[in-house]
């Protein structure tokens, strides 16, 4: 009972601040809102006993990433108009065709999930040798889910060198 | 009910209060620490030695006028404090102050990365006040700050990284009750990453010599330029809140909180009978000191110094500090 109350006012929250980020004129509040966002969403992942995932949410988006939006936002000038050519027409097709996407695919989402057995749903998670939030997760990225993992990792380090050569022009 | 609502809300009050009060004599011991550095005598008037000071000072600031400049961001402008002073509140949940359950308000399983991640989310109070202000200093100041903030925040993550592999646990009162269990404070085992931590801890605090958000002398005082009164001190309390729980942090980490000096010298027993919390004090107390000590003897850094020490020393140290840990870890 406290879990649903406490999902669907988070819930409630998630959604709103969504809502408060696109619809916001100034860009630095919309920064604010998304920031309370995803605080939400950490709060969210407490609930559902992810303390780990919560944490490094709240240390990666909103102590990190949000906080690098926000310098450039400060650093841009945004208060210049839009371009002239640019046809607002054009961007609410854009939008129509991205919102049937995203309703296209809620829609095979709930399909799919009542179509199948529900048994496997709710099956006995895999035996641990280790105890606690942290080690587990530790335990399947460095076993089951090992290339994926290493995958990202080489991703990363294409995008960090990308970045360098793009910033130093010169090497 | 009584456990799970009553008894932690008791406790956080206590905290609070101990926290704000303590805040208060710290900036007395801070005019007293600077004065006698520079052979003065500092605050003398109110009280014997000037001891009342610490009240008087904070009854100033309530009193004093609140003012919002007209073009600021008023909602911005009002959040940018109470974002900034939070969280170094918030970070006091996870610092165990003893061993037992009354000393503590919460022992998480990722209680070292939940003070990391709180405490990092302070930096928007210091952004966000100085875009809010809507004038030219303030967000220079910012923009220094929030540079400044996460190059120091990512080498103290990763020289942290290497105390947590030597613990084998982020849990605070789990790394202490490993450091009695291998019988040493981890400052011994890690001295590298403690001199890294502290030095990342005066940067994340703004403290002297990495103060440059605060620059009085090149950006008129800096990110609370506009600010007046109870907001301006706001600030304040947060940085010194901050200087607190990261005093705390340290101690605990590397200084084995709670436990006495050689915790595996049975000569030594005799020091039990002085309560874990008295020891965890004098060693927050010492930091604190020597916060303040660094403060009346170095000058300041320059900005592209500041940027240099960050990301190319710091970073590169306790990257090879964790590699250095790890192999040491596989072989012993």
């Amino acid at each position: 009972m406290a879990e649903a109350i406490a999902f669907y006012t988070l819930s409630i929250l998630i959604l709103g601040l969504g809502v408060a980020v696109i619809t916001t004129p100034r860009t630095v509040h919309s920064v604010v809102f998304l920031v309370l966002n995803f605080l939400c969403v950490a709060v969210l992942y407490v609930v559902l006993q992810a303390e780990f995932l919560a944490v490094i949410q709240i240390l990666v988006y909103a102590g990190g990433i949000v906080v690098l939006y926000l310098f450039v936002v400060m650093l841009v000038n945004l208060k210049r108009q839009p371009e002239e050519h640019q046809d607002p027409r054009r961007l609410a097709k854009v939008g129509l065709g991205l919102t049937g996407a995203m309703l296209l695919e809620l829609a095979a989402i709930v399909v799919y999930s009542y179509s199948r057995e529900p048994s496997s749903v709710t099956a006995p998670s895999p035996a641990f040798p280790v105890q606690g939030n942290i080690e587990q997760l530790g335990w399947l990225l460095y076993t089951d889910y090992l290339i994926p993992f290493e995958v990202a990792s080489v991703l990363l380090l294409v995008a960090m060198v990308g970045a360098i050569i793009l910033a130093r022009r010169e090497l | 009910m009584l456990d799970t609502l009553v008894i932690p809300l008791l406790k956080i009050v206590v905290l609070l209060n101990a926290i704000l009060i303590s805040v208060t004599f710290m900036v007395l011991m801070e005019r007293k620490v600077i004065a006698w550095a520079q052979s003065r005598l500092g605050p003398m008037r109110v009280g014997p030695y000037g001891v009342l000071q610490a009240i008087v000072d904070p009854i100033k600031l309530i009193l004093k006028e609140d003012i919002t400049p007209i073009k600021a961001d008023k909602m911005l402008f009002s959040l940018a404090p109470i974002l900034s002073l939070v969280p170094a509140l918030v970070a006091f949940a996870v610092v165990p102050f003893g061993g037992d359950e009354l000393f503590y308000i919460a022992d998480i399983n990722v209680g070292l990365l939940f003070f990391l991640s709180v405490t990092s989310i302070g930096v928007y109070g210091i952004i966000l006040a100085g875009w809010a202000s809507n004038s030219k200093y303030p967000l220079l100041a910012s923009l220094r700050a929030s540079a400044q903030l996460i190059s120091y925040e990512i080498a103290v993550t990763m020289t942290l990284v290497s105390l947590i592999l030597t613990a084998g646990t982020l849990s605070m009162v789990g790394i202490v009750e490993a450091q009695l269990a291998d019988g040493v404070w981890y400052g011994f085992v890690q001295p590298v990453a403690f001199v890294l931590v502290l030095i990342g801890a005066l940067a994340e605090t703004n403290r002297v010599p990495f103060d440059l958000p605060e620059a009085e002398t090149e950006l008129t005082g800096g990110f609370h330029t506009e600010y007046s009164g109870m907001r301006f001190s706001l600030f304040f309390l947060a940085e010194y809140a901050n200087i607190i729980v990261i005093s705390a942090v340290t101690a605990i980490l590397f200084f084995g909180g709670w436990l006495r000096p050689f915790p595996n010298v049975e000569a030594l027993a005799f020091l039990d009978l002085i309560p874990g919390w008295i020891w965890l004090f004098s060693k927050i107390f010492l930091f604190l000191y020597l916060f303040m000590w660094i403060r009346a003897t170095l000058p300041r850094y320059r900005y592209d110094q500041l940027m240099r020490i960050g990301w190319k020393l710091l970073i590169p140290i306790a990257l090879a500090n964790i590699v250095v840990t790890g192999i040491v870890k596989v072989l012993v």
